[in-house]
């Protein structure tokens, strides 16, 4: 790793020390339920930093995320319970969420369907896995030892220290465990956009055509940061089904899956804090919204994501990042020779 | 002789069924360039109108036939008018728009009419007889309205003034404009009567299948992969995506079940699209509508 890469990754790393931070300080205030609620949306900000790291970075508008996280949920829970353990379960899970990802992603991406048909395709492989995991309730749909149950989902085995299947971890445990997932995850994938590799990808996303011409081969590029967003997504759905003490096909729904989408449009595309911003902004305003039953949820999200898409395209964060930038700009004795472009920094 | 008979017309409502419910995603799509993620909720609208007004005492043809239609259509016009039309040329926008308004109109329903089932509408037609198998009269009908409905989408394209704007500002918006045809005004009923269709189709699919705030999401997945796979001619996509897609949904769904079936439909789409990237009339039938 070069000093260039560590001094564009320097916002990454201070928002990591913060969430360093918060992990240290959250327990000794908060109490044990907030805790475990937390842990969930710890899971799903990992699942919206892998959407923000393909369709803000990669140009991927892949509306079927949640299939993903769906699925390593459903691998980590089946194969935690037919090995008895967590230690490989994990692995497995991101294994055969990646590897689906990637047969998925040649289909598309060598295929070369375009943006909105392959947020269709995404989101249209989403709800087949929905309506088909949803009929698995009988006692002939089973994998190994563990029972698909159909609506009704199964209950997943806990996180276990590495090779040791007896000693559980406690909620307030996973906790930890998750939010040193999320930081490990942001700043993997900070590090990835500014590897040369990152680069490559958002010039394909800034124009497809030109990358090309230039010589790369744009489709393994996509199918990449698609696989490595897949596997992402996946350590989200381990995180989530521990955090819940269980998955369903509910996952796979079509609200989860908007709700991934809003996250990162809320949040702004383009950078990774945002989304990750958003989602815990989004998950304690729904869990807000689940207490009363004046405004029905549905209804709330819409209204945001329509407001968001027409008003304020771009998203909070990149919103903000050009506000100061204009005001840094506009501030007398304070112009600053701008370093190189840094529009494109890990934020 | 009797149970292929059975089958052959399963089979054909397996299609045309798909063909229903695809149609008039397919005409906003292939006019407009507009993927409408509420296309769902659209039939879901169509299937509550049936319900509301059917249990108001209006019969349950004009219901489905005539009120469906005409009030999903003004809805479609009021959606074009305050939401599409802001977003027209920035595809991945107006999908993320409308999937807001999916979202919108599902929480609006179940605010209004509650998360359960509504009161369900009882198909309007008995069953009928091939040979010692029953089947359902009410299918044999849908079968033939979604034909008249083909027809007439075919004729009204082909030979209205309105078809022939419409094939203009779809093929070329900008000389369409210049030569004084008011797109905007074109989009706008396009948008409107895909609409109609959708609604159409959601009132008479509502005795079928009982009408859910949240139906829309089971047909969209399949509407989208019949349209997608189709291409962007309106009717020759329809017909040849539903042909397709149902043909082989059918056929697993008698071998080996329905949850085979929609397995399936979805990898024949994924094969379909890696094979011919701009769905089958992007190859086939290139000048047909």
């Amino acid at each position: 790793m070069n000093s260039g890469i560590l001094r564009q990754m320097r916002p990454t790393f201070v928002y990591a020390l913060l969430g360093i931070i918060f992990m240290f300080a959250a327990p000794q205030v908060l109490q044990l339920f907030t805790i475990i609620n937390l842990t969930t949306a710890i899971a799903l900000a990992v699942l919206a930093l892998s959407l923000a790291l393909i369709w803000g970075y990669g140009g991927i508008l892949c509306f079927g995320q949640v299939a993903f996280f769906g699925l390593g949920a459903y691998a980590y829970t089946i194969s935690a319970i037919n090995f008895g353990g967590s230690t490989w379960a994990i692995l497995m899970a991101v294994m055969i969420t990646s590897a689906f990802a990637a047969a998925l992603g040649y289909f598309i991406f060598f295929g070369r369907v375009s943006d909105v048909y392959l947020g269709v395709i995404t989101l249209t492989v989403t709800l087949i896995f929905f309506s088909l995991i949803r009929r698995t309730s009988g006692p002939e749909y089973k994998i190994g030892n563990a029972l698909l149950g159909g609506f009704n989902g199964v209950s997943s085995p806990p996180i276990n220290l590495p090779w040791n299947p007896t000693s559980f971890l406690f909620p307030e445990q996973v906790f930890y465990v998750a939010m040193a997932a999320l930081i490990l995850c942001y700043v993997f994938a900070g590090w990835l956009v500014n590897t040369k590799f990152g680069r490559v990808c958002q010039a394909i996303r800034e124009n497809e055509l030109r990358a090309e011409l230039l010589g790369y081969d744009t489709r393994l590029y996509k199918l990449g940061i698609f696989t490595i967003g897949a596997g992402i997504a996946a350590i989200g759905g381990v995180l989530f089904c521990n955090g819940v003490g269980r998955i369903t096909p509910d996952v796979f729904n079509l609200y989860n899956a908007a709700l991934t989408i809003i996250w990162v449009i809320v949040g702004g595309r383009g950078t990774l804090i945002g989304p990750i911003g958003a989602t815990f902004a989004l998950f304690y305003l729904t869990s807000a919204l689940g207490g009363q039953s004046v405004l029905n949820n549905n209804l709330v999200l819409g209204i945001i994501l329509i407001f968001f898409v027409l008003l304020v395209p771009k998203g909070v964060a990149p919103t903000i990042i050009d506000w100061v930038n204009a005001r840094r700009k506009k501030a007398p004795g304070r112009v600053r020779r701008r370093r190189g472009s840094r529009g494109e920094g890990a934020q | 002789m009797d149970l292929v008979v059975a089958v052959l017309f399963q089979l054909i409502y397996v299609i045309a069924n798909l063909a229903l419910i695809s149609l008039g995603l397919a005409i906003i799509f292939g006019m407009m360039r507009v993927i409408n993620l509420a296309h769902g909720e659209f039939l879901m609208l169509g299937g509550y109108t049936v319900v509301v007004a059917t249990n108001a005492g209006v019969n349950i043809w004009i219901a489905m036939l005539i009120l469906a239609p005409l009030v999903v259509g003004i809805v479609g016009v009021i959606v074009e008018r305050l939401l599409i039309r802001w977003l027209y040329g920035r595809m991945v926008d107006t999908l993320l728009a409308t999937w807001g308004l999916s979202l919108l109109m599902v929480g609006l329903v179940t605010s209004i009419f509650g998360a359960s089932t509504a009161t369900t509408v009882a198909p309007p037609l008995g069953a009928i007889r091939i040979g010692s198998y029953a089947a359902s009269g009410y299918e044999l009908f849908l079968i033939l309205i979604t034909i008249v409905l083909l027809i007439a989408v075919w004729l009204t394209l082909r030979y209205t003034k309105l078809g022939l704007l419409a094939r203009g500002t779809m093929q070329n918006a900008e000389m369409a404009s210049a030569l004084g045809v008011s797109t905007s005004r074109i989009y706008m009923v396009t948008f409107g009567l895909g609409a109609a269709v959708s609604g159409l189709a959601g009132g008479l699919l509502a005795p079928m299948t009982g009408v859910l705030p949240t139906i829309g999401a089971t047909y969209i997945a399949k509407a989208f992969i019949t349209v997608i796979s189709g291409g962007s001619a309106i009717l020759a996509g329809t017909t040849a995506g539903s042909v397709l897609l149902g043909g082989l949904n059918g056929i697993f769904s008698f071998i080996a079940g329905s949850t085979f079936g929609e397995i399936a439909l979805l990898l024949a789409a994924i094969v379909l699209l890696r094979l011919m990237p701009r769905g089958i009339t992007g190859r086939f039938f290139r000048k047909s509508l």
